[in-house]
């Protein structure tokens, strides 16, 4: 046992020895990316139609169209990295990718540690109702069933602003559905990317509310410090919104999700400009 | 809506994909069992070294990786790296890092056990019958060795086969991560996750059964 302990001791010294002789590389700089010729964004490979791999194993959706701009105006090549939910942060922290536009919702936590640039996306609470008695404003839910999953943002925001309503709370998602087309409610409210989707699929429901509580936005995110980088995409968003741009990528990406008759407005955020 | 599930297998390049993933699974397991069937055996010859200070570095070798989850070590060796030492290594180098650090221990391990588990009444036995010294290591303690060592060695093999999954979370594109990839682009077909995940298991089994049909014909013919 005492070999163990001093084993384990002596392990440990050597890589703290290691860890203070070798400084990290620390991100790469606006210059130093387009030198080497690439740039590595780190984008979502299961998330239609943000960020997706198609049948020909291509990376597609909304987030990628960006990413291939900003490539393609820097004069680079487009390296992709994909990355799942949880490690985003430690992608960047690590300085394995320049930037992640895997569908990143701001916080106040995050951007404690990542720079978030100019919002592209945003994403805010709808309600979707039978189409036989449409709900079209907050005002029409009071004092009916409006159908919620337990934890989500919906959830909070009604108990909180508005009391009136009488929430029925769903363990998931699939179920919260499932009750609305039973008739268990007159309504379900979650965010309004969801609820469009599923309206799409659902005839004789539509989404009468499409934009509703706290926005949350969806920026790109760099590593903290990296200011060259930040200030350089921050522009690039400004001079893409001239050129109405993400409305564009709202058409490609996003339009088949969201039917038709969508407001590509409800989500796009144009030149940052909330 | 029944068929569509299965359909999605051959959509595109869809099964190539799943195939050319199921090969990085392959290539990462392949290497690393190699590497730890090498260098296990070294280790545990070293670990029945008299030294006390082998035996100590040895003990901490394999009680790290056993304590340490799979995953963590992964996590170090590409994020941590990086970020401690400014070593920014591919996903599948660290991948095979790790596995070879967790396979040299634990192959090591078990062969030190075959090795000290043979009763000395079995070479004294043997000498007592006039053999020579290369005859009882020929014909009297490999054949036990390796009869003991062999189911042990393919447990071994199958577990870091299956625990390739993990290297999907460090960017390695392997089969599970082809086959997430394509239920993402079905998401709204429940049916497409079964068909998939059923192709994935099946894909493993194709690896993980000839092996253990290996090993089940080379145990009968030490016998």
């Amino acid at each position: 046992m005492k070999h163990l302990v001093k084993g384990i001791a002596l392990t440990l010294a050597l890589v703290i020895l290691l860890a203070c002789t070798a400084a990290a590389d620390g991100f790469r700089t606006l210059d130093e990316i387009q030198n080497s010729g690439k740039i590595t964004i780190g984008l979502f490979h299961d998330k239609k139609p943000f960020g997706y791999v198609d049948e020909n194993g291509e990376f597609q959706g909304y987030d990628v169209y960006l990413a291939r701009r900003l490539a393609e105006d820097l004069g680079v090549k487009l390296d992709i990295v994909a990355v799942d939910a949880p490690n985003r942060i430690e992608f960047l922290q690590s300085f394995k990718v320049d930037v992640i536009l895997a569908n990143f919702t701001y916080t106040a936590e995050r951007a404690e540690q990542v720079d978030f640039a100019l919002p592209y996306m945003k994403v805010a609470l709808g309600v979707v109702s039978p189409d036989s008695a449409l709900i079209t404003d907050v005002e029409q839910l009071k004092g009916k069933k409006l159908i919620v999953s337990k934890g989500t943002t919906a959830e909070t925001y009604f108990e909180q602003n508005e009391p009136e309503v009488e929430l029925v709370r769903y363990d998931s998602y699939t179920d919260a559905y499932l009750g609305l087309l039973d008739g268990r409610g007159d309504a379900l409210s979650t965010d309004n990317t969801e609820v469009l989707a599923w309206a799409i699929e659902n005839p004789g429901f539509s989404v009468g509310i499409d934009s509703l509580g706290n926005l949350d936005t969806i920026n790109p995110a760099v590593s903290k410090g990296n200011e060259t980088l930040l200030t350089w995409i921050n522009e690039e968003i400004r001079k893409l919104g001239e050129e109405n741009f993400f409305h564009q990528a709202y058409e490609a990406t996003l339009r088949d999700t969201y039917g038709e008759n969508a407001d590509a407005d409800a989500l796009v955020v144009e030149g940052g400009q909330i | 809506m029944q068929d569509s599930g299965i359909s999605v297998l051959f959509k595109g390049i869809n099964f190539q994909r799943l195939l050319l993933g199921l090969w990085v699974t392959l290539r990462i397991a392949l290497i690393t069992i190699g590497i730890s069937l090498a260098l296990g055996l070294l280790f545990g010859l070293l670990m029945t070294r008299k030294n006390r200070f082998v035996r100590g570095f040895c003990r901490a070798w394999l009680e790290i990786v056993r304590f340490m989850p799979q995953l963590v070590l992964l996590y170090l060796a590409y994020f941590g790296f990086s970020r401690l030492f400014g070593w920014n290594l591919e996903g599948e180098l660290s991948a095979v890092l790790v596995f070879s650090f967790w396979g040299i221990a634990e192959m090591g391990d078990l062969f030190r056990g075959a090795l000290t588990s043979i009763p000395t009444h079995q070479r004294e036995s043997a000498a007592a019958l006039g053999l020579t010294k290369r005859q009882i290591n020929r014909y009297v303690l490999l054949p036990q060795t390796v009869r003991r060592l062999l189911p042990q060695v393919i447990n071994l093999a199958t577990r870091m086969i299956k625990t390739t999954a993990l290297v999907k979370m460090i960017n390695v594109t392997e089969v599970l991560k082809v086959g997430q990839q394509i239920i993402g682009q079905h998401y709204r077909e429940p049916s497409v996750a079964f068909w998939i995940y059923a192709t994935v298991l099946l894909l493993y089994f194709m690896i993980c059964w000839p092996i253990s049909l290996l090993a089940a014909w080379m145990e009968k013919r030490s016998e």
